[in-house]
This record gives C-alpha cells, sequence and structure tokens, in this order.
C-alpha cells in the first residue's frame, strides 16, 4: 500500500464535507493539516536523537524532569527596592526556586531618577535601581549563594552585574559562586525591546567584555540571554522568533572567536528566552526546532566541541500579547496552556504572566495564581513524567521540520543582507515583525481569528472585579532624595577617579568590567557610569518603520 | 474634503511600539496622512512637531505608566503655544479611573487594549466632521 497515495485518497474524501472555517491556521498563520503522517522513520537518530545527546531536539539532559523540575522563576520588580525585596521574600517563601528582576525605565536605560527623562516613570513599571544603596536593600534577607537570579537588563548590563556581584561580596559570597543570568542582547533591543543606550559597535564591545569577564571571574553566570520574547511580543509569528533569536545568537558567537575567545569558553554560557504564545503545539515544536538548528550550527560552523556549547538552554515566558484586558480571570486559562506548551517543549525555566498584566504589574495575590499554576503543571498534571511527550506526534515533528525550514530561510536572506547587525541597521527584522503585527490585527478584525472575550463572547456590560496595582508617585521623590544623600555622603573623590576610570577603558581597549565594579563599590550612580560611556561610545538613534 | 494629518507619537522612555506602528499603519490605510514621531520623545520634541507639521491631532501611546504625567504635559504645551485645536488622544495601559481624570482635562478617548482600529478610525472622522467636539 503506498500511504501517499492512500491518503491522498482519504483526504479528497474528507475534504468535501464541511468545515467550521475557511483555513485552519496556527496563531502566526501557518497552515495546518488535517492529519500528519509520519515523513520517515529512517532519519530518527540525525533529527531527533535521545534526549541528553545530539542534536537535542528532544531535550537536553538524558532525564529531563525526572531529575528536576525546571526553575519556577516569576519576573517581578515594581516601586523601590524595599517593595520588590518584599515580593521576593513573599514568592520565596510560596515556593518560587529562581528571582527575576523586572527594572524600571529609567534602569533601564542607564538613566538616574532625576534625570528629567524619568519624570513619571521612577518606579512605575519596575524596580527603580540607582546605586549600590538599592541594590543592597533588593537582595537584603536573599543568600545570594543558594538563589539564582535573572536580571532583565541590557544597554546598562555590565552595571547591573557588577552591582551585583558588589552585593555578594558585601554578603561573603565570592563572584564565581554567583549563579544567575543578565539579559545583555543588546540585538534585539534594537529589534524588538527598544532599550538601548550605545551604537551596535560599542555595545557589542561591552558584551565581548562581559564574556571575557564572567570567563575568569563569574563561571557560573549566564552571560547572555538571547532573547526572542520581546520580538514575539512585538508581533512576529513563531518562525521570525525563532529565527531572529538564533540570528542574533549566531552574531554574539562570531563576535566572540573575532574578540580572539576560544567558542567552547563562552558558548557554554549563552543561554536563551523564548515566548510561550498561545498555539501548544506550534510553541512546542519551536523549542524543539531551535535546540536542533542550535546544536547543528555550533558543531558544525563554529566547530565547538563541548557538549556544553552545543546545547541550547532556554527560559519561557508566557505571551503578555495574548492576555486581555477583558474578563482578566481568562488570562489564568491562556496562561496555563501556554506555560504547558513552555514545559512540554523541555524549558529550563518558567515565567507565568499574572491575569491582571493587560491592565497594571500584577498584585501580589495575581502573581501567587500565576506561580501555582506551574506548580500544579509541575506537581500534579504527570506531563513531567515522560520526556518530550510529544515527540513523534505526526504534527509536532511535521511542524518542527517546517519552523526549521523557514528559519533557515531566514538564515539565507540575512546573510545575502551581510549578517544580523547589518539586517537590523536596515531595519530588515524590524520591517518583517511590523509586517506580521499588521497582518494579525487585521485577522483579529475580520474575526479570522478569535480572542475570546475580546472580538467573539464579550460582555458588553462588563465590570473590571480584580483589584490593581497602584504605584505611590511618592517614590519617585524619594528617590531623588535618597541620590541626593549619596552624592553627599560618599567619597567624591574616589567616585570621580572611578569614573575616569571607566572613560579611560572606553576610549581604549582595556576591559571594562573591572572598572565598572570599581566605580559600583564607590556609589556611583547608574547614570553616572553611563554618562561617562556615553561620553566615549555616543548614542543610538532609531529611524522609525512604520 | 482636506485629509485629516495625525501625529502619533512615542513619549517618555516607553519602548513598546507595536501599538502605536499598527494604529498609525491603520490611519494611513483609513487615507489619513499620519506622522510618526518615533521612540523616546520629550513632551516638548512633540509639541514642537505637531506644530511644525501643522496636524490636526495628535495620538500618544503610553504603555509605561507614566501616563498621568506625560498626557497633562502635552496639553499644557500645546495650549501655551496657542494650538489648543489640535485634539489630543493616546492609547495603551491606562486604568478607567485615570482616562476619566485625563478625559476631565479636555483630552479626547483614549484607546486601550483589545480595541479595533476602524474604532479609532471613526471616532476621529466624526470628530472633524461634526466640528471639533469630544
Amino acid at each position: 500500500m503506498n500511504m501517499k497515495d492512500e491518503f491522498g485518497k482519504w483526504k479528497e474524501k474528507t475534504c468535501r464535507k464541511p468545515t467550521r472555517d475557511e483555513d485552519f491556521t496556527t496563531v502566526s498563520g501557518q497552515p495546518v493539516d488535517i492529519l500528519y503522517l509520519p515523513a520517515s522513520q529512517d532519519a530518527y537518530a540525525e533529527r531527533l536523537g535521545f534526549p541528553g545527546e545530539y542534536p537535542y531536539t528532544r531535550g537536553i539532559h538524558p532525564n529531563m524532569y525526572r531529575g528536576r523540575l525546571w526553575t519556577m522563576r516569576l519576573f517581578s520588580g515594581f516601586g523601590s527596592a524595599e517593595d520588590t525585596n518584599k515580593r521576593y521574600h513573599f514568592l520565596l517563601e510560596r515556593g518560587q526556586t529562581g528571582l527575576s528582576v523586572a527594572f524600571d525605565f529609567p534602569t533601564l536605560y542607564g538613566r538616574d531618577s532625576d534625570d528629567p527623562l524619568s519624570e513619571g516613570e521612577v518606579g512605575v513599571c519596575g524596580v527603580t535601581i540607582d546605586t549600590l544603596h538599592d541594590m543592597e536593600t533588593l537582595f537584603d534577607g536573599i543568600p545570594l549563594d543558594k538563589i539564582s537570579t535573572s536580571m532583565t537588563i541590557n544597554g546598562p548590563a555590565a552595571i547591573l552585574l557588577a552591582l551585583y556581584i558588589a552585593v555578594g561580596e558585601k554578603q561573603g559570597v565570592s563572584s564565581d559562586q554567583l549563579t544567575g543570568t543578565i539579559q545583555n542582547d543588546i540585538l534585539k533591543e534594537y529589534i524588538a525591546q527598544k532599550s538601548w543606550i550605545f551604537p551596535p559597535g560599542p555595545s557589542m564591545r561591552i558584551i565581548t567584555d562581559t564574556l571575557a569577564f564572567c570567563k575568569d571571574h563569574v563561571p557560573k553566570w549566564n552571560t547572555i540571554s538571547i532573547s526572542g520574547y520581546h520580538i514575539r511580543e512585538a508581533g512576529s509569528t513563531a518562525a521570525q522568533e525563532l529565527a531572529f533569536t538564533l540570528a542574533d545568537g549566531f552574531a554574539y558567537v562570531e563576535a566572540g572567536i573575532e574578540a580572539g575567545l576560544d567558542v567552547d569558553d563562552f558558548a557554554p554560557r549563552l543561554s536563551f528566552f523564548f515566548n510561550a504564545h498561545i498555539d501548544l503545539f506550534e510553541e512546542a515544536a519551536k523549542y524543539r526546532a531551535a535546540r536542533r538548528i542550535w546544536a547543528r550550527r555550533m558543531k558544525e560552523k563554529y566547530k565547538a566541541k563541548k557538549p556544553e556549547s552545543l546545547v541550547l538552554r532556554f527560559h519561557t515566558q508566557t505571551a503578555g500579547c495574548s492576555l486581555t484586558a477583558q474578563q482578566p480571570e481568562n488570562n489564568i486559562i491562556r496562561t496555563t496552556i501556554e506555560a504547558l506548551a513552555g514545559v512540554l517543549g523541555g524549558t529550563q525555566s518558567l515565567h507565568t504572566n499574572s491575569m491582571d498584566e493587560a491592565l497594571a504589574l500584577p498584585t501580589a495575590k495575581a502573581a501567587k495564581i500565576a506561580l501555582r499554576t506551574q506548580q500544579i503543571i509541575g506537581h500534579e498534571s504527570g506531563v513531567t513524567n515522560s520526556i518530550d511527550p510529544l515527540g513523534g506526534s505526526y504534527y509536532v515533528e511535521a511542524l518542527t521540520d517546517e519552523l526549521e525550514k523557514q528559519a533557515e530561510e531566514y538564515f539565507r536572506r540575512i546573510d545575502e543582507l551581510g549578517g544580523m547587525i547589518e539586517a537590523i541597521e536596515e531595519g530588515f527584522p524590524q520591517k518583517e515583525i511590523a509586517d506580521a503585527a499588521y497582518k494579525y490585527q487585521k485577522t483579529l478584525e475580520e474575526k479570522r481569528k478569535i480572542v475570546v472575550g475580546v472580538n467573539q463572547f464579550s460582555d458588553p456590560d462588563e465590570k473590571i472585579e480584580i483589584p490593581v496595582l497602584k504605584i505611590d508617585p511618592k517614590i519617585e521623590r524619594h528617590q531623588r532624595q535618597k541620590l541626593e544623600k549619596n552624592r553627599k555622603t560618599r567619597d567624591s573623590g574616589r567616585a570621580s577617579a572611578c569614573l575616569e576610570g571607566v572613560r579611560k577603558a572606553a576610549q581604549g581597549k582595556e576591559n571594562l568590567l573591572p572598572r565598572i565594579l570599581d566605580a559600583v563599590k564607590a556609589y556611583c550612580t547608574e547614570g553616572e557610569i553611563v554618562n561617562a560611556m556615553r561620553e566615549v561610545f555616543g548614542e543610538y538613534r532609531e529611524k522609525p518603520i512604520i | 474634503m482636506k485629509k485629516i494629518r495625525i501625529l502619533i507619537a512615542k513619549p517618555g522612555l516607553d519602548g513598546h511600539d507595536r501599538g502605536a506602528k499598527v494604529v498609525a499603519r491603520a490611519l494611513r490605510d483609513a487615507g489619513m496622512e499620519v506622522i510618526y514621531t518615533g521612540l523616546h520623545q520629550t513632551p516638548e520634541m512633540i509639541v514642537e512637531a505637531a506644530i511644525q507639521e501643522d496636524v490636526d491631532a495628535v495620538g500618544l501611546s503610553i504603555l509605561s505608566g507614566a501616563h498621568m504625567t506625560l498626557f497633562p504635559k502635552v496639553l499644557h504645551l500645546l495650549k501655551g503655544r496657542g494650538a489648543e485645536n489640535i485634539l489630543l488622544i493616546g492609547g495603551g495601559i491606562i486604568p478607567e479611573e485615570d482616562a476619566a481624570k485625563l478625559k476631565a482635562m479636555g483630552i479626547g478617548r483614549l484607546f486601550g487594549p483589545g480595541t479595533n482600529t476602524s474604532e479609532i478610525v471613526k471616532y476621529i472622522e466624526s470628530y472633524f466632521k461634526k466640528g471639533r467636539k469630544l
């Protein structure tokens, strides 16, 4: 029997029957066939392999969640360092296993709380950090040798890492014991999240300085968290998220090699961060494809030899952009499906969004439910019992192959443009993403895709019945007072000398990190250190693309 | 009829520009002349651009929570330049309570998450058709 012919006949017969919709596609617009069959059993070893073995499609550990569950890590930060420290203790006491810091916009852009551009934004969408005093308060009572911390920080990542090292020293924890992650992924800032400071050239130099510094002094630290999350939130499809994220990763590997580092000395500390959107199977397939592409590229093109250089470790966050302000309780269910996609796809750590995040930053109650969602999946559902439970599903394998193919096509186009940095400077990924976002918006407005409570099943008389977190506007004034006090009480001679040291290092070729570390310990502010570098490096300006 | 000219602006440090870009495109597809400022604009820069470009309306997109600082500031500067006839509207993550306060100050409609772009088009068109009444 020829399967292909039989399938054709069956399909022709079946497809004459009426369907609910004219076309069936994933949330990314990818056409979905009515049924999937095995492509071929021959290629198993080459395309899938065993978990913990090349090409790692089925997972990076041989025993995956039977060994230990993923790290449950809720991204959180708001108001002052005191406020956020309280929330961290609240979450840790309830079984969270790692921390993840959300900074406010001034901190993300390397601006102090008393900078004119910071007006109205201090502590509003994350915690505000100006000096080592704030950082000490943020981690008060949290042992840095036991808890790993992820920090979503990019332009000023080296400064926040230095602050973390300095807090560790005060706790008696040496830098080689610290575990955690700085996002430090500037390329996706230009593409999607848009919190940049310096132009690409100097930014890449700060990153390679960080890779070299961490290799010697903070060996357990994840130096770059190469992120697709924000690319997806900006409106990309799953294939675009996959392709642009991995292309950014290739650019960092190439920069490290060009800076004279051995690929096996820094690649094991690169990690990834993906979105988990609502289309469960497409997302699980995306993670599987990502692992396979990365392993192959690292081995074949960059000649990495250590297995740790080949494995793609990743954090997952459920999709903020899938949450609705309407009927917000429904977001708990959306987040559950998305978290499941991350777990079925073999994530190493996971953030689950809270139901109220289309309205404001989460309340403690909403954050607790989000944490409980992970605990229920991990401890009750049984999906962790077997590794890569979707492996071998005709549909998921076909989706994995298709996403890989589409990513490869993007790599080819990026190569034609001269590489990822050149592609970004031309606005190529930005334009692709903006097009996808607009197309998706149209499908919603034409009701070709349904979002419950928004374009169908809406409650016209709905009143929001959940509490919403409010940030005290007094925090901004209070933070400015703290800054003023810091400038008066510190050794100002030492502070100026340290800033001069940063400036000199920026002008020359010396690694910036030791100079930045000296400066934070002398209580120089984040804004002062950034300004010292900005004088040398200049500032990035984007050409707006609609 | 003269085309409606509108400036879509991203004030402050907020980098979330998906909504601003989608709205800008939708307004352009609906036949309006759209100018997009790009990111990280101060209220002064936005008002200057609005006057230079001689626009009929300004749309601010704010998802950073700084709306209670930035909307009043832009409104105040517009008035200071004698440009109070320019319609000021916006969108983003703006709690209802705050939206009501901003409306009382004389700011037009604020569109939250999940809004159809056709609703924004309709609002702007009817505002200018019925002689500039909020």
